[in-house]
């Protein structure tokens, strides 16, 4: 019966076997949501499993499908990108949505404004107008989280519904386009669209920024000194602060950064598939975005992997709709179900290791 | 006739009683040997960890039973396993000889078992008398009766010497006086098993002697006291038996009359131990740290520093000697730049660093070992070798260039310091929360003295450690101080201050009281110091 304690072999298996039961857990999770929501939909008297086919075969079936999942991949993984900077230094900020918005607005007054002989740096100054526009709205609850200790989570869910109306102010007025009947601002100049990069689908270069972007972000975190900074604070600021580090400072530039990344994300969508600044462009990115950020665990990896699911739900719930009459928001329970599930993962992984310690225990007992 | 038979009856009857009672004292006479807690081969493990292993333990009525060993032994399972608070994996508990089975702490309460935690279980906004009655059944469900309880209570108080007012509200009393609420609380409840885990770590000298009489006046009524300690010293004083402890096993018990301290010390870690040090004789250098006229104020807008001066120089270890809360923290951070002083001037290295920023201090060639290494010391979730990049990320050998952070070399640093300092770990990207407190304290210190300060501050540098680390950790102080560096080290153990320290001074509330030489001063002046005696008078002029 009596085990020796604890040797270097048992503490090293252990550590190695963390990481896949993170991963069984995280599918685990996956899969009872997608149980729930399949119950979900043959409540409204469609079979679930011809549904859920439908929804996949919709959002990767054709090439077509796959281009438009991957378009709307492309500003959830650049704000999620951004929220996870944020979640990773230990800030709830839920501005995203406000973000791209001003970001859109700075990145379309300037494509609007200016005329620079090569487009392609046109676009390069409107994008990084759009960083600009979204690090200084993220840069204000970030400076009286720093200063005050004001909670982040209360200003960016104001500063939202800021931005949003004065997005519809500045269409129903200055920025409205001439004569026009819509609150819509003027077209952008089609030279600075941004390029397709699969003719005859809708895929713009803006999904290859965001691949770029991914990449970057592992760098940012792991490979420099500020996002080293930035994790030490998200982990322990008292520690930081002893150890030097400026912790105002850290949680400035993380929700500069996180605000900056929102913004690029709004200018994208804009100059890459809508050319215009209009009502509600963003579809609610903002919020999904905050989904992805935590499904992802804040992994390059994971964010990226969670992006594409959640950009397919959406492309397949019209399709899924279309054909088999199931309504989109079923789709929206769906995605809550998931937020839901992946909150308990943690549940389910401690439950994981406490059933692999009895097995282990039966086992040597025998 | 019937008279006659009557009287024999009753004659036989009063007999009958007689020879009963008789009886009955014998069997209360036996009763008396018999032990009143006896708790036979306990084993408890946690996950892969044995914390007690087979543990036997017997108390008598009137005794005073100390319970030795260091950090880690399994004192506080054993106990909490007789307080109800853990379930025993096998073994028994019999109390007055029958067998009990406890399923949580109320149960052990009604049984007449009470516990004293280090941390106190008291509202600090209400006052003693309702802290004590809390959670008991009152007599009138409908109508609290403060003052009977509070008439019972001085009854009580006045018989153990346990001297309190019980209206006074607990956040004003001292930690002696509120540890005194906790033992009134325990007796009220009509506890005559108290268990006290080490009541002595947050007490001066003084306070310790009156915890001593009290505990004398406890048993004196046929109550049992069990005192946890790792102190040699108070437990050779106060206990009437020793149960010694070590690695989860029980060791032996033996009575205090018969065993010295060196023997105690060899049962408790089970080799010889080498409390004194020799120190070098090293001659004193620059100026390192100076202080003058010092003040700042505490989290709560408090007073907590007044005008503090000390100098610390190259080659010495200054030791600050006092109780806990009396400023100590704030004094680290001060120095650190963690806490903006409200007058006065700090210099390091002859540089003026008052009211500087952390990172500030850090380049002038300080380091500092924080009191809380949890806390303060270490981001738990990162690995050992991130913590030892901690301070000084940006630069070399961490950073190159300024911009890349190499992971590589923070694990090339870790690897040299792992094996430098033998921290037990099995891997230096492992999360360091893994790490036994001893071996997180390597961390940080390894880290500390890894970047060659001019001075080092060390807090309570060996507070939750045992013998061996600490040991281990006094030793590689003395060691730097050979190396030149300066070092001021804050402990509250006094034991410690007095083996590796140059000079003492010591602290109570905010203020120096005075200096010291270890081995010329007395340990009762120093004690008395640290217990303000000096300023006793002054303040209360002043109310």
């Amino acid at each position: 019966m009596m085990k020796p304690l604890i040797n270097k072999k048992n503490v090293t298996k252990h550590s190695h076997n963390k990481g896949r039961i993170q991963a069984i857990s995280s599918f685990l999770a996956i899969l009872m949501a997608l149980l729930l929501s399949g119950l979900t939909i043959s409540i409204t008297g469609v079979n679930p499993f011809a549904a859920i086919r439908v929804l996949f075969s919709g959002a990767f079936g054709s090439s077509y499908a796959f281009s438009e999942t991957l378009l709307r991949t492309t500003p959830i993984l650049i704000a999620s990108i951004g929220l996870a900077i944020s979640f990773r230094c230990n800030l709830t900020s839920v501005g995203a949505e406000g973000q791209m918005i001003i970001g859109a607005i700075a990145a379309t007054f300037t494509g609007l404004k200016i005329s620079l002989a090569s487009p392609v740096l046109e676009i390069l100054v409107c994008i990084i107008a759009g960083f600009l526009g979204g690090a200084l709205f993220g840069a204000i609850p970030g400076y009286l989280k720093a200063k005050l200790g004001t909670s982040e989570i209360i200003v960016t869910i104001m500063l939202n519904y800021i931005a949003i109306d004065l997005l519809s102010y500045l269409l129903d007025g200055p920025m409205r386009e001439g004569g026009s009947f819509y609150p819509q601002s003027a077209l952008l100049d089609q030279s600075v669209w941004l390029p397709k990069i699969i003719a005859g689908t809708r895929l713009h270069a803006g999904f290859i920024i965001a691949i770029v972007f991914d990449i970057i972000y592992f760098f940012l975190m792991f490979r420099t000194p500020l996002g080293f900074k930035i994790r030490a604070v998200g982990f322990n600021s008292k520690a930081a602060e002893y150890a030097g580090v400026n912790v105002g400072r850290s949680i400035l530039t993380a929700m500069m950064l996180s605000g900056g990344l929102a913004g690029i994300a709004g200018a994208i969508e804009i100059f890459g598939v809508h050319h215009r600044l209009l009502n509600g462009f963003t579809a609610g990115v903002g919020f999904d975005a905050l989904a992805v950020a935590l499904l992802g665990k804040l992994n390059p990896v994971g964010v990226f992997l969670a992006s594409l699911f959640f950009a397919a739900l959406k492309v397949g719930s019209n399709t899924m709709q279309h054909v088999m009459q199931v309504p989109t928001s079923i789709v929206y329970v769906i995605q809550g179900l998931l937020i839901l599930f992946v909150f308990t993962d943690t549940l389910i992984k401690d439950k994981l290791l406490y059933f692999e310690k009895r097995l282990k225990t039966k086992q040597s007992g025998e | 006739m019937f008279k006659a038979v009557g009287e024999l009856n009753l004659r036989r009857f009063f007999i009958q009683r007689m020879i009963m009672g008789l009886l009955m004292e014998n069997e209360e006479t036996t009763s008396a040997n018999q032990p009143l807690v006896e708790m036979r081969a306990i084993t408890k493990t946690f996950q892969n960890v044995i914390a007690n292993n087979c543990v036997d333990l017997s108390v008598n009525r009137g005794e005073i039973h100390a319970l030795l060993g260091e950090n880690g032994a399994g004192k506080s399972t054993l106990m909490n396993v007789l307080y109800g608070l853990y379930a025993p994996d096998s073994g028994e508990i019999y109390l007055n000889g029958e067998k009990i089975i406890m399923k949580s702490p109320a149960d052990a309460i009604a049984k007449g078992i009470g516990m004293i935690h280090q941390e106190f279980m008291l509202i600090p906004t209400l006052s003693v008398i309702e802290n004590i009655i809390l959670c008991m059944k009152s007599d009138n469900a409908l109508k609290l009766d403060l003052q009977k309880a509070a008439k019972r209570l001085v009854d009580l108080s006045s018989r153990f010497g346990l001297d309190i007012d019980p209206w006074a509200k607990v956040s004003q009393l001292s930690v002696g006086e509120q540890q005194r609420v906790e033992i009134l609380k325990a007796l009220y409840r009509g506890t005559n098993i108290l268990i006290m885990d080490e009541p002595t770590a947050v007490l001066t000298p003084k306070e310790v002697d009156d915890l001593f009489n009290v505990l004398k006046e406890i048993v004196k009524e046929g109550n049992s006291v069990i005192f946890i300690s790792h102190k040699l010293g108070e437990v050779l004083n106060i206990s009437d038996r020793i149960t010694v402890l070590r690695n989860g096993k029980k060791i032996t018990t033996v009575s205090s009359k018969d065993v010295s301290r060196e023997q105690l010390a060899k049962m408790m870690v089970g080799r010889e131990v080498f409390l004194q040090y020799d120190r070098p004789a090293v001659s004193v250098g620059k100026l390192v740290l100076k202080m003058s006229d010092v003040c700042c104020n505490n989290d709560r807008g408090l007073v907590a520093l007044s005008n503090i001066s000390l100098e610390v120089r190259e080659g010495e270890i200054v030791g600050i000697a006092g109780v806990d809360g009396n400023g100590q923290m704030e004094l680290a951070e001060v120095i650190h730049g963690l806490r903006k002083v409200t007058s006065g001037r700090i210099e390091i290295n002859s540089v003026d660093t008052t009211n500087c920023s952390s990172k500030f201090a850090i380049e002038v060639g300080l380091s500092h070992i924080p009191e809380n290494r949890q806390i303060r010391g270490l981001v738990l979730d990162f690995s050992v070798a991130e913590n030892i990049a901690l301070i000084n990320c940006e630069k070399p050998p961490f950073t190159k260039n300024g911009i890349y952070f190499d992971p590589q070399n923070a694990v090339r640093v870790a690897e040299k310091l792992k094996n430098q300092y033998e921290i037990k770990c099995s891997n230096v990207n492992s999360p360091v929360k893994q790490l036994s407190g001893g071996n997180q304290q390597k961390v940080v210190l390894a880290r500390e003295i890894y970047r060659q300060p001019k001075l080092l501050i060390a807090a309570q540098p060996t507070r939750g450690l045992d013998i061996g680390a600490t040991e281990y950790v006094q030793k590689l102080l003395i060691e730097k101080r050979s190396e030149n560096m300066g070092i001021l080290l804050i402990s509250s153990d006094l034991d410690e201050i007095l083996a590796i320290s140059d000079r003492i001074l010591v602290i109570y509330e905010g203020k120096i009281m005075g200096e010291a030489i270890p081995g010329k001063t007395s340990v009762v002046d120093i004690g008395l110091l640290m217990a303000g005696s000096k300023v006793s008078e002054e303040s209360r002029g002043k109310e």
